[in-house]
């Protein structure tokens, strides 16, 4: 070593130990890791310091070689190791305020990849046999522990054959340990021990006391939590050390049983968790001798519930042991211990069955099917003792509420004995009470009471997912059932469940539905509701019978079978309402639709299904609807329903939803023939094919007919909810007809959907000179129809501008801002102004049928906060220059921006607009004030000091809107007073007795929900500054 | 108020709550005049036991069939079944009672509140007092008894 060197490293030595200067330590490591002198030269230059006769000068000294080697410990070769290790465990002998910086340096080298082999043995035995650790200060117990971890981690085998040495070493380390941070490494160390196979030789019981004395865990962190330990934490790190060995069961079963004695709710729920947790690791012997005592536990904490987090920590503990007992292999000489148990079990609660007033029927019957969800054993025993009294019990009771609660009972049993069936070869459990349960459930469905009947659905439909379980017969039997509550039931919640029912119990058994229901519904629903004098009741029940027919169609068509027999039925609704050979109303044809469309959202996507749809369906719907608009020119007399607007949304959402989901080559094939029929009149598609040749559907009609034009929403359907892959055929001639269409059309459905479907292609389109051109060309053409005030097509050009700025603003396109200062323009226009207010709601909403996540729009995500953040302050300027009689507008568009972004965000931009949204509750259009309050009443829960500085303001606009004439408004003021109630009192105090005075008035008003609204708000407001209150 | 004493009635039966009312398509009718009705009054004394985290409702202290409300002549009628025929806080529940419907209700209804006949001890007295106006104002102005009375008709929620 250079001779300055060596005068640098001596003058560290000497800075740090005697000049006490911490930093120095961390220059020596460095030194130390750049080469400039080795370890042993630093041992050599310490020399003095560490034969000091003053301890605090050897601990100094030791405390500069711990801090430089925990630095470098990967470089310390194995002979270095070695020598440092002896050093240090001699200096664990040496005075007591030596001992932390030598743990340290011991914790550095145990970190080190050469340790020596026996050098981990020997550094344990020496710790153990001169330090008491629970002696020492926190963090040097942590550095004990620490080291602990780092040794089992890499020198295990060693560590073992230390025996239960080690075991006994650690025991007495941490036996009084007191804080969490030491807890969670000594519960590690633990934890270690037991799950990598440590021998605990005799030491069983004291490592399981020195850990269980800390259950359960009672720690609540400090307010600041500067540690990040949570009792979570503590629970789950103790657990796993309790439950990791069967060795401990003879110790914590008691245990258990003792701490579930306990008042403290947590003890409790962790008490029932640790038990559920250990038993999956233990046998039927562990648990023996302790099943009685843990029965009568489980049995008091489900028995005597008070919170249901207990009740179902305690089922789950009760699962748990069952299951850990069916799992035991038998032995000749002993019991079968799940028989004994389940004995135990059914003997206390099966009485309760039966008991007269069935007070207890809920606790037991959980408590039962707990057990019997564990195995398949269990269910055995469980359903063979209490199956047959449930029935029995059924039978010979007559009240209602009796045997729907028996009922439900059977029903959760059905469900418990599902769970833990293995293997399908295997006869199921309930096979032996198949037909008093069917006879059962079929029974209670024919009863005249609602709820009974409604637990029968559920109870066949848990029935019918037993697999193998009810017979063919049994569900015909059923659907029999079933049918005939979907043609007499009038009860919306009986029929809405049988309903739900048929839709479970098709999707397993469809035969029975093919063959029976769907035939049966299909007669009823085209037989005519006769002649003309009935009564309108029965006319009503006759509809009504048919919206659920209806309703039930749709539900049972999951399976491919079974749709491919109830599509024809629906279509057939169609086509007989179109022709009028059988009359419909145009809301039955809508549900007609709409159960279409729910068909093809829920059924599976496959060839099957895909033809079905693009191949049937809607070239049908397209043909129907073509009939009905050609025929709708000519006839004067009765009118097709097909031609209504309601009906051909019904139709776009069926069109809509299948091109979007089912196949999508096949939907490229649907949509090259619709684009022929809509550009060139192309009708050889289309089945019934009796068509002119001349159709022209995307051209100006004669006269001002309007009932060929609308179809457009049909393509529109179809084009617009394409995936993206697909490719649209002669897109740029479509474009340009629908353009030209959006601005000739005179009738607003049809001007509209051009606009629509025009806007649709536009945010599919890639990105690139084509798209910009376009759209600069279409942004020209409505500028100038807009700009010119005598333009007969002005609310046609604004139409499309506002569906094109929506498809732009979606995909974030960068023309969009032309687009919005157009639109902030027309804020201003005498004509236009609130209709562009209303459209800011259009642009900030999801829209239902295109333009949406379902029809592949091409969407960024926030898109609504970032149009508002670039915008706002734009509208804020607006609203000042603009005069008076326009300023409502900018309101009006400013609440709808607003109302449409997501809570938070309107909690952290709220502040800042705050002035404008007082302004606007003070505004008389009731739509800016409805919506002004939907925006405020989130923002009251944690008010800005911004909004306090204004409170009264505030609170004058409020109480005046509590006698507004819309009920809404009324309503949603009351609950913004209420939500004033939680201001800083001292704020709000001032106002009370003027808020009880006003809130006097809508206590008597005539609606019952603003009534309602005002009882708690004027409570909450009388609490305020008195005795007791606030 | 009761802390550290033992409960009078530790252990009460409790009855299941009986689910929100139902909105019906007149409910949201701007043109339909609801009246008051029992159930609304039922609903506004959903409030505290001052023995029990539990409501009367609950503990079955005020059921439906006991409440009458006359909308057109501004009467309403409540017979309130203490939990036990001894309970000592059966004046204060009957105030609480009263208060709320006080406070809740538009100041032409006439309010009656009194006890089930037959269910308890010292139902005369009771009643009495609950009917003296002089007597109901007198024990608001007393502010231990306002904080007891107020902390029956702080909601829970909050």
């Amino acid at each position: 070593m250079m001779a300055d060197e060596s005068a640098l490293l001596l003058s560290l030595v000497e800075e740090f130990v005697s000049g006490l200067q911490d930093s120095k330590a961390k220059d020596t490591a460095t030194a130390v890791k750049d080469g400039q002198f080795t370890v042993l030269q630093l041992v050599e230059a310490l020399g003095l310091s560490l034969t000091s006769s003053q301890p605090h000068t050897r601990a100094r000294g030791v405390q500069l070689l711990s801090e430089v080697l925990h630095e470098c410990y990967g470089d310390l070769t194995e002979r270095e190791v070695e020598v440092l290790i002896s050093f240090y465990e001699n200096r664990l002998k040496d005075h007591y305020v030596i001992t932390p910086p030598v743990l340290q340096g011991l914790r550095a080298l145990t970190k080190c990849n050469a340790l020596p082999p026996g050098s981990a043995v020997s550094m344990l035995r020496s710790l153990f046999q001169d330090v008491h650790v629970q002696s020492l200060m926190l963090t040097e117990r942590g550095c004990v522990y620490n080291m602990l971890i780092n040794l089992m981690d890499t020198r295990e085998a060693e560590l073992k054959g230390l025996g239960a040495d080690f075991v006994f070493g650690f025991v007495q380390s941490m036996d009084g340990e007191r804080d969490p941070r030491n807890l969670l490494l000594a519960f590690q160390i633990a934890k270690n021990i037991i799950h990598r196979g440590y021998d605990l030789g005799k030491f069983t019981e004291e490592l399981f006391e020195v850990t269980s004395c800390y259950f359960p865990i009672d720690f609540t962190p400090p307010p600041n939590d500067p540690h990040g330990i949570t009792r979570d934490q503590l629970i789950l790190m103790l657990r796993a050390v309790l439950t990791g060995t069967p060795k401990f069961a003879e110790f914590l079963l008691p245990l258990i049983i003792e701490k579930l004695d306990s008042d403290v709710q947590s003890a409790k729920q962790d008490s029932l968790q640790t038990l559920a947790a250990c038993v999956s690791q233990y046998e039927h012997k562990d648990l023996a001798e302790f099943l009685e005592g843990l029965w009568t536990s489980l049995r008091r904490e489900v028995f005597q519930t008070s919170s249901e987090k207990i009740e179902s920590a305690g089922l789950a503990a009760l699962t748990a042991l069952t299951s850990c007992l069916s799992r035991s292999v038998l032995n000749s000489d002993s019991d079968d211990s799940l028989n004994t148990f389940l004995d135990l079990v059914l003997k206390d609660c099966k009485h309760h069955l039966c008991e007269p007033d069935l007070k207890l029927v809920w606790p037991s019957a959980k408590l039962l099917q707990a057990a019997c969800s564990a195995s398949n054993r269990a269910s055995h025993i469980i359903t063979a003792a209490v199956m047959p009294t449930l029935i029995e019990q059924y039978n010979n009771r007559a009240e209602c509420s009796h045997r729907r609660t028996l009922l439900e009972v059977v029903q959760r049993f059905i469900l418990s004995v599902k769970s833990s069936q293995s293997s399908e070869s295997e006869e199921s459990v309930l096979s032996a009470f198949r037909p008093s349960l069917c006879s059962m459930v079929f029974s209670a469905l024919s009863e005249s009471n609602a709820n009974l009947q409604i637990t029968a659905t559920s109870a066949l439909t848990s029935l019918s997912q037993q697999t193998g379980l009810l017979l063919d017969s049994d569900i015909e039997l059923a659907v029999d059932h079933l049918t005939g509550l979907l043609l007499k039931e009038d009860d919306n919640s009986v029929s809405a469940a049988v309903v739900e029912c048929a839709g479970a119990l098709a999707q397993l058994h469809p035969t029975a539905f093919i063959t029976k229901l769907i035939p049966e519904l299909k007669k009823q629903m085209f037989s005519e509701p006769m002649e003309q004098d009935r009564e309108a009741s029965e006319q009503q029940s006759h509809h009504a019978m048919r919206q659920r027919c209806l309703s039930a169609l749709a539900a049972v068509s999951t399976q491919p079978s079974v749709v491919q027999e109830s599509t024809p039925v629906l279509l057939e609704v169609l086509s007989s309402a179109h022709t009028g050979s059988v009359s419909f109303s145009v809301e039955e044809v809508v549900l007609a639709c709409c159960s279409l469309q729910r068909i093809a959202e829920q059924v599976k996507d496959t060839e099957e299904t895909g033809r079905c749809f693009h191949d049937v369906i809607i070239p049908r719907l397209l043909s129907l609807a073509l009939q009905a608009a050609l025929q709708g020119d000519g006839s004067p007399g009765r009118r097709s329903p097909l031609v209504e607007e309601a009906v051909l949304s019904a139709m776009v959402r069926v069109i809509s939803t299948s091109c979007s989901r089912l196949q999508p080559t096949m939907a490229g094939q649907t949509t090259s023939k619709a684009v022929s029929l809509f550009l060139d009149g192309d009708v050889s598609f289309l089945p019934d094919n009796s068509f002119p040749s001349n159709i022209q559907l995307l051209k100006k009609q004669q006269g001002d007919s309007w009932s060929q034009s609308q179809m457009v929403c049909l393509l529109m359907g179809c084009v617009c909810s394409l995936p993206r892959s697909v490719e649209v055929p002669q897109i740029d001639r479509l474009l340009s007809e629908l353009e030209e269409m959006s601005y000739t059309c005179s009738h607003p459905l049809s001007y509209t959907s051009a606009a629509k479907c025009f806007a649709g292609l536009v945010n599919k389109r890639p990105q690139g000179d084509s798209l910009d051109s376009l759209i600069q060309r279409t942004m020209k053409r409505i500028c100038s129809e807009l700009d010119s005030t005598s333009s007969s097509v002005r609310y046609q050009a604004f139409t499309l501008m506002i569906w094109v700025a929506k498809a732009l603003l979606l995909r974030y396109h960068p023309l969009f801002t032309a687009l919005t200062d157009k639109l902030f323009s027309l804020l201003d226009d005498a004509d236009l102004g609130p209709m562009a207010a209303d459209s800011f709601s259009l642009l900030m909403s999801d829209s239902a049928d295109i333009l949406n996540r379902g029809c592949h729009a091409d969407t960024r995500i926030m898109y609504r906060q970032r149009f508002f953040s670039e915008n706002s302050a734009k509208l804020v300027q607006g609203f000042n220059a603009a005069p008076q009689e326009k300023k409502p507008n900018y309101l009006k568009a400013l609440s709808n921006i607003v109302n449409k972004l997501p809570k938070q965000v309107q909690v952290t931009e709220l502040p800042a607009l705050l002035s404008l949204l007082l302004e606007a509750l003070s505004c008389p259009d009731q739509g800016v004030q409805l919506s002004t309050l939907s925006c405020l009443e989130p923002v009251l829960i944690d008010p800005p000091p911004a909004l306090i500085q204004q409170l009264e303001a505030l609170v004058s606009r409020l109480l005046a809107l509590t006698s507004s004439p819309a009920m809404d408004v009324r309503i949603v003021s009351l609950r913004c007073i209420h939500a004033l109630s939680r201001f800083p009192v001292h704020e709000i105090l001032p106002f009370r007795a003027r808020v009880l005075r006003a809130l006097a008035r809508p206590l008597d008003d005539k609606k019952r929900m603003v009534r309602s609204e005002a009882v708690q708000a004027r409570g909450e407001w009388f609490l305020i500054g008195s005795p007791g209150g606030r | 108020m009761s802390g550290g004493t033992r409960l009078e009635n530790a252990n009460p039966v409790i009855f299941q709550r009986s689910g929100e009312r139902l909105l019906t398509a007149a409910d949201e009718d701007e043109d339909v005049q609801d009246p008051i009705d029992d159930r609304e009054i039922f609903d506004i004394l959903s409030i505290n036991d001052p023995e029990h985290p539990l409501s009367l409702e609950e503990l079955n202290v005020v059921e439906q069939i006991r409440v009458k409300v006359n909308d057109a002549e501004s009467s309403v009628g409540i017979e309130f079944t203490p939990t036990i025929p001894h309970c000592s806080m059966a004046t204060l529940i009957g105030l609480s009672i009263k208060v709320k419907l006080l406070r809740s209700l538009p100041d032409r209804f006439k309010i009656d509140v009194h006890i089930t006949p037959g269910t308890h001890a010292s139902e005369e007295a009771v009643n009495k007092q609950l009917a003296d106006k002089e007597r109901v104002a007198a024990a608001l102005e007393n502010s231990s008894l306002l904080e007891v009375v107020n902390q029956c008709l702080t909601s829970r929620s909050i």
